[in-house]
């Protein structure tokens, strides 16, 4: 699965690279890097729900450094098995 | 409310000549804009600048030419408009009557080539001995002696621009940097910057609203001190609404250049700086036993676009910025495939106008991308100021020195040459004071550099760190191939 964290202006300042780093090390965590490959991207259109986050063809909004961990675990986890 | 959008009539002139040009784009192109375009701006019947309407409308002819990209079998991205050089006098040293025939004749006494003589109580200058250094206006206590250069000559400090049999200005490609210097000099708009504004309205047209491919706009830092009737965040809303997919800042090139760049100086331990275009060419030419000095890591400008075509493999680039260089820049080796066009802000605003977008009156599009090291770019100091910070970090000195116009480049690079420089990277930009205030500006002066000041201290990111691991996280592997690029270049030398 490719998973897009969005970098554009707008979901930075809401802290995209927070969510990257966290997005990393849970990867890591639950040993998945051979599932989840993490990318990077320029706005997804999503400005108003930042940070946005696409997993293959689905959204995964109103990510933030605070609950990243629980959207990961909740939302992005299952998609892999 | 709309202040006054540019520092000159000529700059206006170039403007409504790309404004109208934009908008028979919009209509379809066809010949009879070369006749309907120079009459909408100069209706006449009288002339209000040049000797008769007819003229006026020839050099709009002229103008319109390189509005559509110029001269195609020229490669140099400024050049002469031969009608509209008013074949400026080149005399040299002039006494004008404020010479009152006064008995020190400190004009005389001062002249290292004894060119002055007093004839009939009145200052004479032989032109065959003057060399033209000056210093009979300075000695002269009533002012009255003058240096008469052309404008365009004396702005160039490349000295690629000479006068020709017939009178009229003449450019050495081969010296010439690209600097635009001459461009906001000539007090005639003589000498101009081709536009590329027809590629740019092709890239997006062709895009079908960014579904074909998405269209990327790098704005350069120094936007921070034009369009002074609005906030930035107006303009990338503008932008937007102009086609673009989405607006990043350069800055965040500049970022990773930084990154690099300062890892080179760690490696190679003399540097000068690689992100203005007409630096490394000014080095090239007139300092060819330094080029080896060059960092090979690539301009903000490209680091931006490899970032966005890492992430966006189809994605099209259109960098817009202040400089008149970036436009031969962009055609180079080195960044070719990373972007696909460049634009002035004089251009941007033509096209806004265009379109009839009033910036001021929209709502607010964020942009904040880069750090705070990366906006500092725009000014003379910036990279010296990043470079320190990330050299005391990795554990090695920096002795740097900012260089802005290229008087300041050459004396600096002449103490290098000799093996008297106490430095060992050399920060240099052929504008004064940095892109802040470039050829291609809408308006110039002082205040810019408080502007790019306070803009740096917006940046969400305070240093480069974030930011440079966006490269590695999409692939963009820069860092490999500059180092390999430096090897290979160090190699001759061993």
């Amino acid at each position: 699965m490719i998973l897009s964290v969005c970098v554009g202006s707008s979901c930075h300042l809401k802290g995209s690279y927070d969510v990257i780093e966290t997005f990393k090390r849970l990867i890591e965590k639950h040993g998945v890097a051979d599932k989840i490959e993490l990318r990077a991207c320029f706005c997804l259109g999503r400005c108003s729900n930042g940070v946005a986050v696409k997993a293959d063809a689905s959204y995964v909004l109103d990510v933030n450094g605070a609950n990243a961990e629980e959207k990961f675990v909740n939302e992005i986890l299952p998609m892999v098995g | 409310m709309k202040t006054r959008l540019f520092d000159t009539a000529v700059q206006q002139l170039k403007y409504k000549v790309i404004k109208e040009l934009i908008k028979a784009y919009d209509k379809g192109l066809n010949n009879e804009i070369f006749h309907d375009i120079p009459i909408r701006i100069m209706p006449g019947p009288e002339a209000s600048l040049r000797c008769c309407v007819y003229k006026e409308r020839a050099i709009l002819q002229e103008r319109l030419k390189l509005a559509m990209g110029g001269n195609k079998d020229n490669p140099n991205v400024v050049e002469v408009i031969d009608i509209a050089c008013d074949e400026c006098p080149v005399d040299g040293i002039f006494v004008t009557p404020a010479c009152r025939g006064c008995i020190t004749h400190r004009c005389a006494e001062v002249c290292p080539k004894n060119a002055i003589t007093i004839k009939d109580k009145h200052a004479v200058v032989d032109k065959e001995k003057c060399i033209e250094c000056g210093k009979c206006t300075q000695a002269c206590p009533y002012n009255a002696l003058v240096l008469q250069k052309r404008p365009c000559v004396n702005s160039c400090k490349a000295g690629a621009i000479t006068v020709n049999a017939s009178k009229k200005a003449e450019i050495n490609n081969d010296k010439c940097v690209g600097c635009g210097a001459c461009v906001y000099q000539c007090p005639f708009g003589a000498v101009a910057d081709k536009s590329y504004i027809l590629d740019a309205l092709d890239i997006l047209k062709n895009s079908e609203n960014n579904t074909k491919y998405k269209v990327y706009a790098i704005i350069a830092p120094a936007i921070v001190a034009q369009f002074n009737y609005a906030r930035i965040e107006q303009v990338i809303t503008g932008m937007g609404k102009l086609g673009f997919f989405q607006v990043i800042e350069t800055a965040l090139g500049a970022d990773k250049t930084l990154d690099v760049e300062a890892d080179e100086l760690g490696e190679r331990g003399t540097l000068t700086t690689s992100c203005c275009p007409a630096f490394v060419k000014y080095i090239e030419t007139n300092f060819p036993d330094l080029a080896k000095y060059i960092s090979s890591t690539p301009s903000p400008m490209v680091m931006a676009g490899r970032l966005i075509k890492a992430m966006d493999s189809t994605a099209k680039v259109v960098f817009v910025g202040p400089c008149t260089a970036k436009k031969f820049e962009f055609k180079s080796d080195k960044a070719k495939d990373f972007i696909d066009c460049v634009l002035s802000f004089e251009e941007l605003q033509a096209f806004l106008d265009a379109r009839e977008i009033d910036v001021s009156t929209l709502e607010d599009t964020a942009l904040n991308n880069a750090s705070y090291y990366g906006r500092i770019f725009a000014r003379s100091g910036g990279i010296v100021e990043g470079v320190t910070e990330l050299a005391a970090k990795r554990g090695f000195e920096a002795k740097p020195v900012a260089m802005s116009g290229l008087d300041e480049c050459k004396k600096q690079l002449m103490l290098l040459r000799a093996g008297r420089s106490p430095f060992n990277f050399f920060e240099g930009m052929a504008c004064d004071g940095g892109c802040v205030n470039g050829a291609l500006c809408l308006h110039h002066g002082p205040k810019s550099l408080t502007d790019v000041n306070k803009y740096g201290e917006k940046a969400k990111e305070v240093s480069v760190e974030n930011t440079v691991k966006l490269y590695d996280l999409v692939g963009a592997k820069v860092k490999d191939e500059t180092v390999e690029a430096a090897a290979a270049k160090d190699k001759p030398k061993k």
